[in-house]
C-alpha cells in the first residue's frame, strides 16, 4: 500500500499498466505521419487504424465512426459543436442536462454568442435529469441537438440516457452522450448519436479523446478543417498515445465486471458507514443507480477547502465541488442545482486496484478531521 | 414582498464565506420563539444553496429568499422547533 491514498479517478485514473507498455512500445515506432506513404509513415497509419478498430469495438461503435482528440473536453466541444453546425437548417436549440460538464455549458455559451439557444433540463435531489421535462423539451420544433452524460463526474448518479435517447429518437433529434466517467468501466448506454469519452479516465494517457458520430448524422467540424480524423478534429494524431489509450480501453474492460464490482462495493461501505460516524454528514447521489466508482459527501459548518488540506496531510487526495476549493468563487454548478449543500463537500472516486485497507483507513481517520476542523470554527 | 412575515431576527452574514452564514444561523435560531422567522442577509453565492440545504436536513422551513438592492439576499427560515 502507497503512503498516499489515491483517490481522485473521477480526474484522472493512474495509467494503466498495458497502456505503459503500449505507449513505450509506439513511441518508437509510432512517431511518423500516418498520412504518409513510406514504411513507417504505413506503420504508424497501421497502429493507429488498430487502435481505432478497437477502441470502436469497446464502445460499440464502427471504425469510421470514430475519431481522436486531444481530450475529453475537446471532444465535448467538437461533437456538440460541430453537430449543432451540419444541423443549423433543423434548428438552432439545445438542451441540455443542468449538471452536464462544463466543457457541455462552455460549448453551449458559444452557440448562444453565435445567436443559437440552450435549454436547460433541471435534475433532482439526487442529480438525476427529469426525463419528463427533458423529453418535453426535444419534442419541441427548432431542437438541433440535445446532450446527457452517462453518469455525473461530481456526485456520480447514473442518467436516465436510454429513456432519453428513445425520446429523441421520436422526433430525430440527435443525442450527444459524455461517457467520460463510464467509459472502461460499463456498458455504453444506448442510442447515442454522439459520443465523447476521454482516455485518461479509463487508465489511457492524459491528452487523448475520442469522438465518436453515429452513421448519418449530420456533422459540419466549427473549426477550419482539416484531412485528419474524417475532417472531424484538425490535426496530427498522437499516435503512440492513442495506441496506449486503446491498451488501456481493452485492459479496463477485461477487468471491469470483478473489479467495478469491488470498487461499488467500497463506495457502498463509504456511503453506509460515513454518516454513522461523522454527525451533520449528507452523502449525495443516487446510491444505487450510479457510476462504480464515486461517492461524494457534504460536512455540515466544514470548510471544504479545510477539509482537503487535512485529509492531503493525512495521506489522501480526494477533490471537492465547494467554491473556495476550486479556482472560481463559486460553488459547484453541479451541486447547485441538485440543491445540496455546496460546503464541506468531498469527493471521493476510486481507480482500479484501490485496496479496502485504504478505505478503512480513509473512514478511521476522517472523523476526528471534521470534529476538529468543526471545534476551530467554534461549532459547538 | 408585502406577504413576507417579519423576520424576529436577522443576522448580518454579508461579506461572510459559506459555512460561516449557516455556522451564524445553527448558533442563532434558537434565539427565536417557535414559528419565528430569522432571516440571513448573506452574498455569498455558496448561501443562496446552503441555507435551503441547511432547512431541508435540520427539518426547519425555508420560506424564501429575497435579493437585496445592495447584492446578495435575505434567506428567511422559520423555526420548526
Ligand atoms: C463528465 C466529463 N466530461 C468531460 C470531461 C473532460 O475530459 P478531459 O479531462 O479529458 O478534458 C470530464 C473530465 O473531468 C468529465 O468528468
Amino acid at each position: 500500500m502507497s503512503l498516499v491514498a489515491y483517490f481522485d479517478a473521477a480526474s484522472s485514473e493512474p495509467l494503466h499498466p498495458r497502456a505503459r507498455e503500449a505507449l513505450l512500445a509506439a513511441v518508437d515506432v509510432g512517431w511518423a505521419d500516418p498520412a504518409r506513404l513510406y514504411g513507417q509513415a504505413r506503420r504508424a497509419h497501421l497502429l493507429l487504424e488498430q487502435a481505432r478498430t478497437e477502441v470502436a469495438e469497446a464502445l460499440g461503435a464502427r471504425p469510421d465512426e470514430v475519431s481522436f482528440t486531444s481530450s475529453g473536453t475537446q471532444a465535448v466541444h467538437l461533437g456538440v459543436l460541430g453537430t449543432l453546425h451540419g444541423r443549423r437548417r433543423a434548428g438552432r436549440h439545445l438542451v441540455t442536462g443542468a449538471v452536464e460538464h462544463s466543457s457541455v455549458l462552455h460549448a453551449g455559451q458559444v452557440h448562444e454568442r453565435e445567436g443559437g439557444t440552450v435549454e436547460t433540463v433541471g435534475v433532482d435531489l439526487l442529480g438525476r435529469v427529469d426525463l419528463g421535462r427533458f423529453a418535453a423539451a426535444v419534442a419541441r420544433p427548432g431542437v438541433a441537438l440535445a446532450c446527457l452524460q452517462s453518469a455525473n463526474h461530481e456526485v456520480g448518479t447514473a442518467q436516465p440516457v436510454a429513456a432519453a435517447a428513445a425520446a429523441c429518437a421520436e422526433h430525430g433529434v440527435p443525442l450527444l452522450v459524455d461517457a467520460a466517467q463510464t467509459a472502461g468501466r460499463m456498458p455504453v448506454p444506448p442510442g447515442w448519436s454522439v459520443l465523447t469519452a476521454s482516455a485518461h479516465k479509463w487508465g489511457g494517457p492524459a491528452g487523448v479523446g475520442v469522438l465518436v458520430v453515429r452513421k448519418g448524422t449530420r456533422f459540419r467540424s466549427y473549426l477550419p478543417e482539416d484531412e485528419r480524423e474524417r475532417r472531424r478534429v484538425p490535426g496530427f494524431e498522437n499516435v503512440p498515445a492513442i495506441v496506449a489509450a486503446a491498451a488501456a480501453l481493452r485492459a479496463s474492460l477485461a477487468e471491469a465486471a470483478a473489479e467495478q464490482a469491488r470498487l461499488s462495493a467500497l463506495v457502498d461501505r463509504i456511503r453506509e458507514t460515513v454518516p454513522k460516524i461523522v454527525p451533520d454528514v449528507e452523502v449525495i447521489g443516487d446510491p444505487v443507480d450510479r457510476a462504480p466508482h464515486i461517492v461524494t459527501f457534504s460536512c455540515l459548518y466544514v470548510d471544504g477547502e479545510a477539509l482537503l488540506t487535512e485529509l492531503d496531510k493525512a495521506g489522501f487526495a480526494v477533490s471537492s465541488g465547494s467554491s473556495c476549493t476550486a479556482s472560481t468563487l463559486r460553488p459547484s454548478h453541479v451541486l447547485e442545482a441538485m440543491g445540496v449543500l455546496t460546503h464541506g463537500n468531498v469527493r471521493v472516486s476510486l481507480p482500479r486496484g484501490a485496496a479496502a485497507e485504504e478505505v478503512d483507513r480513509f473512514l478511521a481517520v476522517l472523523p476526528d478531521l471534521v470534529r476538529r476542523i468543526r471545534q476551530d470554527a467554534g461549532v459547538a | 414582498m408585502t406577504e413576507v412575515t417579519q423576520p424576529a431576527l436577522t443576522i448580518d452574514a454579508l461579506g461572510k464565506k459559506c459555512p460561516i452564514p449557516i455556522i451564524m444561523l445553527a448558533e442563532q435560531i434558537n434565539y427565536v420563539p417557535l414559528n419565528a422567522v430569522v432571516a440571513v442577509l448573506a452574498d455569498d453565492p455558496a448561501a443562496y444553496t446552503d441555507v435551503p440545504a441547511w432547512c431541508r436536513l435540520k427539518s426547519h422551513r425555508h420560506v424564501g429568499s429575497y435579493e437585496l438592492p445592495e447584492g446578495g439576499w435575505a434567506i428567511h427560515v422559520r423555526r420548526n422547533y
